[in-house]
């Protein structure tokens, strides 16, 4: 039910309620009237244009900037006028520049919470050991060092290991990839959102980057002037069934591509096309091949793993054995790969479809272009009717409360 | 007579006078540097008082010695006390600029982490902000104890102590075998004073700065 949290009010770790920022001798206020529930255990994107007021928004929470009104809420607790340091160190912050600081060393940096709280220095040393390796960077040989000693994605590791020293149950993060090159930012998602998987904290991200909002998101908010929610989704929705215009032209075109990353080979139905032992005789084949509307049939090992594409004229070389003949069985990809990556072993395979084979090998099926629109197309119509129903369901609510 | 001769001869009261010389340097500079640190610290954050701070400590070091000096004497007579007073107020520019641009000078980035971690206003001054700025501000303090050392040979005016004296007494006997000698070992003791405090700021400073931050 993860996805109906904020809408049906699942449990939530953080509510905005009505928050509102207007800076001195500026007319607009920068965040007008925001309400938005953030689930425990999510990472929750804000994304939107420049100025959109989504950093402002995030530092709304931890209170580096106060809000003009409205009320925070975290952990049922409404924290808009308790000691904002002292709620600060239940928050976990990293900033695009991370801000380790340069004077201290790693361990320093990472103790740097838990000594305000008054941990014992052994329980420090443990959880920033532990912290070091959670993130990827051994112990032994990163705690003495100073942060000019690190490279950038190592920097951007321990920012995050500080964030997490005191256990925070929420995160803000602003930008935290965006420093960093694209190759190690993707290294760096992907351990971040493995790091996130046994962590399960309640995170708020902000990023300027669609793709990066789609790729960490488990729901995204996409932010207009004033910090106006124009749509608060599932990665799959937004790319789906965008609300209007301004997230349709925000998520740019692509989307169909995009909404690709999201689902897996195993979700789709797979095609069969007719498949051979590679032992079989050639009549057999030759009646696999009639007995089937595709072209060619899949020729599989004693293993059941694919080996070759064998079509009716490939069979006329008596002489070579079946293992030889036709074309070599490429394009495999197993039930985890997502669309994306099937679609794209696809387009270089002969016959315009991917093997799905399971872990060991196995032939499981084929996918194809076919299988990939259908998906497409699927995904287009369960997020309209779900968003449909969902109107239906608030204006019901409506009325109700009316 | 010759230097040496001179050297030989007064040695030791040359020496006694470079003590005092040095340790009213000593005590001076430690007078401006928390003032001036202070001041500082207290000024850096807001422009107006950030600008009175640096121009009135500026004007300071624009009266000439000898003015001050004279001047001080009205309301706090002669001896250790107006010479302190004086050379407290000239090495309190280069202390307020350095300790204000050294803290200014610090990566806005790691302050906003500090205070997002929950670090109040003191804790992030004492543990993030000083300690950053302090290779700045330890330049500042080793520029004003430099000053202060050749300013202070003019303290001898209010009957302050140190090797001022014997510059005085030279140039009072001018024309006397020993005025010459007299007055250069006189002005020989304040560079070596000016050099041993200076090699010694270098040291502290090294000692002092984080490992992190060493350049």
């Amino acid at each position: 039910m993860t996805t109906s949290a904020a809408t049906n009010g699942g449990e939530s770790m953080i509510s905005l309620q009505q928050l509102t920022k207007v800076f001195p001798g500026q007319a607009k206020p920068a965040v007008e009237g925001l309400d938005m529930e953030i689930p425990a255990g999510e990472i929750v994107v804000l994304v939107g244009p420049s100025g959109c007021g989504k950093t402002t928004t995030m530092r709304l929470i931890n209170r580096l900037i106060e809000p003009t009104s409205g009320r925070i809420i975290l952990e049922g607790e409404d924290v808009t006028k308790v000691n904002p340091d002292k709620l600060r160190r239940r928050i976990g912050y990293v900033i695009q520049q991370i801000g380790l600081f340069p004077h201290q060393t790693i361990s320093d940096n990472i103790a740097t919470v838990p000594r305000m709280l008054g941990w014992d220095e052994k329980r420090i040393k443990a959880r920033v050991d532990e912290l070091l390796a959670i993130v990827g960077l051994d112990p032994e040989a990163y705690r003495g060092r100073y942060p000019k000693q690190l490279s950038g994605g190592q920097r951007q590791r321990a920012g995050v290991a500080r964030a997490l020293s005191a256990d925070p149950p929420v995160m803000l993060m602003d930008e935290p990839f965006g420093a960093i090159d694209p190759i190690t930012r993707d290294r760096l998602q992907n351990e971040f959102l493995r790091v996130q998987q046994t962590i399960r904290k309640t995170i708020i991200f902000v990023t300027h980057d669609i793709d990066e909002a789609i790729k960490m998101g488990d729901r995204i908010a996409i932010l207009r002037e004033g910090s106006q929610i124009a749509q608060y989704d599932t990665p799959e929705r937004i790319l789906s069934a965008p609300a209007d215009d301004f997230v349709a032209d925000f998520v740019g075109a692509g989307a169909s591509l995009k909404r690709l990353n999201l689902s897996l080979v195993r979700d789709v139905e797979m095609v069969q096309w007719p498949t051979v032992g590679i032992h079989d005789s050639r009549a057999a084949v030759l009646a696999a091949l009639r007995a089937s509307d595709k072209g060619a049939a899949l020729v599989l090992d004693d293993q059941r793993r694919p080996v070759r594409w064998v079509s009716a004229r490939d069979l006329g070389r008596e002489d070579m054995p079946l293992s030889d003949v036709g074309l070599p069985a490429e394009a495999i990809v197993q039930p985890n790969a997502t669309l994306a990556d099937a679609l794209n072993e696809m387009l270089q395979s002969r016959y315009g479809c991917a093997i799905v084979v399971d872990h060991t090998g196995a032939h499981l099926g084929t996918v194809d272009f076919a299988t990939v629109s259908a998906a497409i197309q699927e995904m287009r119509r369960d997020a309209r009717d779900r968003s449909r129903a969902e109107a239906d369901q608030l204006h019901v609510a409506d009325a109700a409360g009316a | 007579m010759s230097l040496f001769d001179y050297l030989n001869a007064q040695g030791d009261r040359l020496l006694g006078l470079a003590i005092e010389h040095a340790q009213i340097v000593i005590v001076s500079v430690s007078i401006s540097t928390v003032i001036g640190v202070l001041l500082g610290v207290l000024t850096y954050r807001t422009n107006g008082p950030r600008y009175v701070a640096l121009g009135v400590t500026g004007i300071f070091l624009t009266i000439p010695s000898f003015a001050l000096f004279g001047l001080l004497i009205g309301p706090l007579g002669l001896g250790a006390t107006p010479a302190i007073v004086a050379l407290v107020m000239y090495g309190l520019l280069p202390i307020v600029r350095n300790t204000i641009v050294g803290l200014r000078s610090v990566d806005p980035a790691v302050v906003e982490s500090a205070q997002g971690m929950g670090m109040g206003r003191y804790r992030r001054l004492l543990r993030i902000e000083l300690p950053l700025a302090w290779p700045v501000i330890v330049t500042g303090i080793r520029v004003a104890a430099v000053i202060i050392v050749g300013i202070a040979a003019i303290a001898a005016v209010v009957n302050g102590p140190g090797l001022g004296k014997d510059i005085f007494r030279a140039l009072a006997r001018v024309g006397t075998p020993t005025a010459i000698p007299q007055a250069l070992s006189a002005v020989l003791g304040i560079i070596i004073i000016a050099i041993l405090i200076d090699l010694a700021f270098m040291v502290v400073a090294r000692l002092t700065t984080s490992r992190g931050i060493r350049t």
